[in-house]
Order: structure tokens, then C-alpha cells, then sequence
């Protein structure tokens, strides 16, 4: 009896530490940063992960430091992590809203019930979430959202205008209708082009872990490439360093989405990344800010699109020569998506039943 | 170039063999945890914890990939596992806290020093920067034969080793000393510490072994497989081999062959499309397919009888 009273003591010894360094790694409240009266307070709660992920959350915190070096001393901000799967997300926005920061980002569209909760209880904060919209239109939350479809339409239009093999891939992430905005613009855009060009579209699995298997990631673009595809578009979030993998071994060309994936790649496999489909936070966190500073903050959904500069295929010294023929000819789509020429449609079922009709009617 | 499998079609050869060579890389991970599984298990202690002993080999293994090469990596990755594996036993064979509580415990503490450890030496919680893996092999002769030509060449030397790993496995479990004794402080414990077998440096050896090849596992993910370390990247392939193991009875070759059905059902979601059926069935016909196993085999199969039962000298 004594060795087991002993046991349960252990265990709860060490639950005790388990749970100490939970909170130790989450909570990481920004120290004060000045002592005179700041204009304006802004927080923010970043998704898993937090600054340092080279996607998401670092071009949040890009917009955030570009605000910061506007504003100076007239800035205060105040940066939070949720801890290991992000339970409390909610707990760190009340604690932002508490402390009397006026407006508060969530970033990332697992913060949409979290967010809509906080927004109801502190009716004078201002909220902005990035990638989704709470529902009931709350006056005082911002939901910045972007057009993925616009900008994977032009690096559609890149793959098809660059594969020699008639046949090209899309690896997702988790099979949810924002990823297959992605998907249906790339697939448009592939279809734009040339409709006789194949795609083959995977998913990387139905839950929130699909955007972090990169051994999947490898595994599904290595099938795609097997099955003939040359070139790879993901949006995947880490899975998608799988793919970059597969295409440097198979000496095959990938795209990356969201940061411009060539400059974070490994020098290897930097030549096989033909472009990314980016998709500027900073920008959309940045404006939010600005426009707030100026009493202009507005609620309700906002859309980051080719003509706000939301999204955007990249260009860098890596890619410059590989991109540099069809380059006009990517620009000229742009300004046609941007006139509305060219309507990009958002899921696959509007790909199937209009984008197709459309783009057969004009006769191109 | 051959087209994309598609059930209703015809399929080529080379795009079995593409499939297979596939499920191999798919299979490897499950196996190495799986036969460390066996040996912990056949030692009378369940381990749980595998997953976490995984994520804390992946971390390590990436780090030591990134500071001494893939080699070190590999090792320091497999080191890793048995220090968690070392608080597993600490904790279940000499505290005798339940084998199941310490090993959720192993698998919630894991995850947490990792995001600490990764923060301080990568400054990033989430992702490790790119690291080396091992270079490549081909098998002799095998691998200019066309048709098993993706199956033997270009090959991580872990896979070779995991397989080779297997026999060896048998062997030591059924034809040494140490297998003897490990077996039988699983089966009986009082019977064997009668005999003067140290019951309890046996359990440890046991949990040690598994937390080695859990950490192997997770080194091969993070430095074979992805070149990089990212958190959540063993997406519960510990809590597979630990399927593969007790669908393989307790046995290293049935530990291979369970593995190898899981890994092939993981490549065939990735590449068999079946036109009509919803993408999500054909992605979740892996895990299906476990239940329905384990379902199926677990009642056939015989698990040591002193298996999870903390082990107490009477009069203590």
C-alpha cells in the first residue's frame, strides 16, 4: 500500500511540472515598453506557434512592427500565444480587452467563436480576426479576409503557361472551403489558360493536423508527380515543406503560398520553387491599424484582394529568370481580375458550373 | 510518366511499385516503434507513451541533425526517446504508478519541453530550421531490375535497417538469455524473481529499448523523411505501432507484417482515387481498417499475463 500511495503522489508531482511548463511556455505578455501615455493600444493574439512560424503569424507580426516603427512611443502593444493546442484563446483576448487595449487581433480563423464571445461582452473594444467572420455582424469586429482565389489564379496560370507535361498538381492542407478557394482559383486559372490541362488535386487529411504531416505532404506531391503532374502548388501550411521536399528530389517544380516560400527554402531546394501565391497579413494588420489611428476603423467583412494588394504571385532573385517570360503575360490577367474581366470563382462547384461557361462563351 | 492509379482503370506496374516504395517509407516509422513496442510489452509494461517518446526523438534527432550531421542526429534522436523512456519506467516499474496515467503523462510532458527546447535553441516553437539527412543507397543488383527499381533504389539506410531489424528482434526475444528472462518477468514476474531474475532491471531494459526505437522513429520522420523538425509532424503514428504490435501478437514479425498493412493502407488513401466515392472515405479507410483489425485479431491474440501489472516483491 505504501509503494502505491508513493505512486500517486509521483503522478501528481508530475502532472504539477506538466502543467507548469504549459503555462510557462504560453503566457509571454510584451514587457511595458515605454512610461509616457501611449495614444493608442493594440493587441494581438497569435495562433499556435506565434512569431517565428515564417508563415502566418510572422506576417501578422510584420504588419504589427511596421505599425510599431510608424507610431513610436503613441503605439502601445501587447502580443500573445495560446498554449500548446490553443484552448485559450479566449481567456487571452478577455485578458487583452481587460487590460484596456482598444483593438485586438485574432489571427487565424480558429478564433471565430472565440472572438465573436469577447466582442459581445467588451461592446467598445475593437476586434479584427484574419481568415473568417464571426456570425450576427458584431459592430465592432473587423474580419479581414483575403481573395486566395485571385492570387492562386495567376500562379494556375503560371503552372499551365510553365508544365511541359499537360498535367500539374494541388496538395491542400485541411479540406475545408478555405483551402479549396485555393484550389478552385489555381484550377481556374489552370483552365484559363489551356483546358485540356489535367490537375490533380489531394488533401492532406480533414482535421487541423493536416497543415503540419509534411511526411504526407511528401507523399501526396511524390504520387502527383509520379502520376505525371511537373509542377505542385500547395496550400498546406508545413505540410507543404514535404512537397518542397518531392520536388527537389524529383527535380519537378513547386509553388508555395501565403510567405514567399523561396526565401525561407533551403538553399537545395530553392531552383524547383517557381513562385509563391502570397498572401500579405502584414498588409491587411498594417491597414486595420492605420485606418483605426485615424478613427476609421470599420467592422464587418473586409476583402484583401489583387486590388487592395492583398495577394499577389512573388518575385524574387531565385525565381526572376524562370519567371521573367511569362511574367507579361501574368500581369496582363491581373489587371484583367482587377477591371473584372475575369471573375475568379471561389469554390469548385462554382469552377464547375460557371467559371467554365464563362470562360468557353468568350471564346478565348 | 503513368497515369494517377485509379481502381477502375487498369494499373501499370511501375505505379504498383511507385505505391509500394511508398508504403515502405509509410511502413518504417510504425515499425521501429512497433518492435520497441514488443519489447516493452513482453516485459510486462504497457507504453503508451510511445507517441511522446516519438515527438521528443523528432525534436532531438533534428537538433542534433542540425548542429552534428544526420549520423549524431539519428543517435542523440534515439537517446532522446530513452531518457523519456527512463521516466516511464522510473515512474511505473520502481513507483509502480499506473502504467497508463505515466504514460499520458510521458506523452503531455514531451510535447511541452519540446515547445520550450525548440523555442530556446531554434527561436521558433513550432519548426526547426532544415537539416541534413543520411545519403541515399541503392540495393546491389535489386536495384537494376526495373519493376522493383523504386523499391530498391534511392533508399533512407533506416528503412534497410528497420527491416533488417525484425529477425534480429526474433532472435534476441526467442533465442537468448535476455529474451528469456525479458519474457518471463512479463509472464510471471514472481516465478522468475524466485529464480533470481532481477525483475526489475528487466522491466527497465524492456522500456528502454522501446523508448530507443520510438526515438529512432521520430528521427527518421524528422531528419530521413522531412529534413526538418515540426510540432505535431508524428500526427499519432505512436499510437499506430502500438495497434501494429498488439494486431502483430506481441510478436516482432507480426509487428511487421501489422505495420506494413497500415503503411500500405496509407498509401493507397494517398493514391488510389475511386471515382464517385467522397475523398474523406478513401482518407479514413486507414484508420478504419485498424479498427476493423483489431476488432477482428484481438481476441485471437494472447498478451502476456503479467502485461500493465505493476510488479511488487510481497513483504515489501
Amino acid at each position: 500500500m505504501k509503494g502505491l500511495r508513493k505512486g500517486y503522489a509521483w503522478a501528481i508531482v508530475l502532472m504539477l511540472i506538466v502543467s507548469l511548463l504549459a503555462t510557462a511556455c504560453g503566457q509571454k505578455p510584451a514587457p511595458p515598453q515605454q512610461t509616457e501615455q501611449p495614444q493608442w493600444k493594440v493587441g494581438i493574439v497569435y495562433d499556435v506557434g506565434g512569431r517565428g512560424d515564417l508563415s502566418f503569424n510572422d506576417m501578422a507580426a510584420a504588419g504589427l512592427d511596421q505599425a510599431r516603427q510608424e507610431f513610436g512611443t503613441k503605439l502601445q502593444t501587447s502580443e500573445l500565444e495560446p498554449t500548446g493546442t490553443g484552448e485559450d484563446r479566449e481567456a487571452l483576448l478577455r485578458t487583452l480587452a481587460e487590460q484596456g487595449y482598444q483593438l485586438i487581433f485574432g489571427v487565424g480563423f480558429l478564433f471565430t467563436d472565440a472572438i465573436a464571445n469577447v466582442a459581445k461582452d467588451f461592446p467598445n473594444t475593437k476586434f479584427a480576426i484574419i481568415d473568417s467572420c464571426p456570425e450576427g455582424n458584431l459592430p465592432n469586429v473587423a474580419c479581414l479576409q483575403f481573395k486566395e482565389n485571385e492570387g492562386s489564379f495567376l500562379v494556375g496560370a503560371a503552372a499551365a503557361l510553365k508544365t511541359k507535361t499537360n498535367t500539374v498538381g494541388f496538395v491542400g492542407g485541411m479540406q475545408i472551403p478555405l483551402i479549396e478557394k485555393f484550389e478552385a482559383g489555381y484550377t481556374a486559372g489552370v483552365y484559363y489558360i489551356n483546358p485540356k490541362i489535367k490537375v490533380i488535386s489531394k488533401y492532406a487529411g480533414t482535421t487541423s493536423d493536416a497543415f503540419a504531416n509534411p511526411t504526407k505532404g511528401y507523399e501526396l506531391a511524390t504520387a502527383e508527380y509520379q502520376a505525371g503532374a511537373d509542377i505542385v502548388y500547395h496550400a498546406s501550411g508545413k505540410t507543404g515543406e514535404g512537397v518542397f521536399k518531392a520536388a527537389a528530389e524529383q527535380k519537378k517544380l513547386a509553388i508555395g503560398v501565403d510567405a514567399d516560400q523561396s526565401l525561407t527554402a533551403p538553399e537545395d531546394e530553392r531552383p524547383y520553387i517557381l513562385t509563391s501565391m502570397r498572401k500579405k497579413v502584414d498588409v491587411a494588420v498594417y491597414d486595420t491599424i492605420k485606418a483605426f489611428t485615424q478613427g476609421q476603423f470599420t467592422a464587418g467583412p473586409q476583402y484583401f484582394g489583387l486590388k487592395e494588394g492583398g495577394v499577389d504571385y512573388s518575385i524574387n532573385q531565385y525565381n526572376k529568370d524562370m519567371m521573367s517570360d511569362i511574367q507579361p503575360k501574368l500581369d496582363e490577367l491581373k489587371q484583367k481580375i482587377i477591371s473584372g474581366e475575369i471573375v475568379v470563382p471561389t469554390s469548385m462547384k462554382e469552377f464547375n458550373d460557371t467559371f467554365k461557361k464563362a470562360v468557353g462563351s468568350s471564346g478565348h | 510518366m503513368h497515369p494517377d492509379l485509379i481502381l477502375a482503370a487498369g494499373v501499370s506496374s511501375p505505379a504498383i511499385a511507385d505505391a509500394v516504395a511508398s508504403a515502405i517509407r509509410l511502413t518504417t516509422p510504425l515499425l521501429l516503434t512497433a518492435l520497441g513496442a514488443v519489447f516493452t510489452e513482453r516485459g510486462g509494461v504497457v507504453n503508451i507513451g510511445l507517441e511522446g517518446m516519438m515527438i521528443f526523438g523528432a525534436f532531438w534527432s533534428a537538433w542534433g541533425a542540425y548542429t552534428y550531421g544526420p549520423l549524431a542526429g539519428l543517435a542523440i534522436g534515439a537517446v532522446a526517446g530513452a531518457i523519456m523512456a527512463l521516466v516511464h519506467a522510473i515512474v511505473s516499474v520502481t513507483f509502480r504508478v499506473d502504467q497508463i496515467v505515466s504514460g499520458v503523462a510521458i506523452n503531455t510532458l514531451a510535447y511541452g519541453l519540446v515547445r520550450v527546447a525548440s523555442q530556446a535553441l531554434f527561436h521558433s516553437a513550432t519548426t526547426s530550421p532544415s537539416v541534413p539527412s543520411l545519403p541515399r543507397i541503392d540495393v546491389p543488383v535489386l536495384d537494376q531490375i526495373p519493376a522493383l527499381q523504386p523499391l530498391m533504389a534511392n533508399l533512407s539506410p533506416l528503412i534497410v535497417f528497420a527491416f533488417v531489424l525484425v529477425p534480429v528482434s526474433w532472435w534476441v526475444l526467442n533465442r537468448t538469455v535476455f529474451g528469456l528472462r525479458l519474457r518471463s518477468v512479463g509472464e510471471n514476474p514472481l516465478a522468475a524473481d524466485t529464480l533470481g531474475i532481477n525483475v526489475v532491471l528487466m522491466r527497465y531494459s524492456g522500456v528502454l529499448i522501446s523508448g530507443l526505437l520510438a526515438g529512432l522513429a521520430g528521427g527518421y520522420l524528422a531528419v530521413e523523411q522531412t529534413s526538418m523538425y515540426v510540432e505535431g509532424m508524428t500526427a499519432g503514428r505512436g499510437f499506430v505501432a502500438l495497434a501494429a504490435m498488439i494486431f502483430g501478437n506481441w510478436t516482432p514479425v507480426g509487428a511487421m507484417f501489422a505495420s506494413l498493412l497500415f503503411g500500405l493502407a496509407d498509401s493507397l488513401s494517398i493514391r488510389v482515387t475511386i471515382p464517385h466515392v467522397p475523398y474523406q472515405f478513401v482518407n479514413s479507410l486507414p484508420y478504419i481498417l485498424t479498427i476493423v483489425v483489431l476488432a477482428g485479431a484481438v481476441g485471437h491474440a494472447r498478451a502476456p499475463a503479467a502485461d500493465g501489472v505493476p510488479y511488487e516483491r510481497s513483504g515489501e
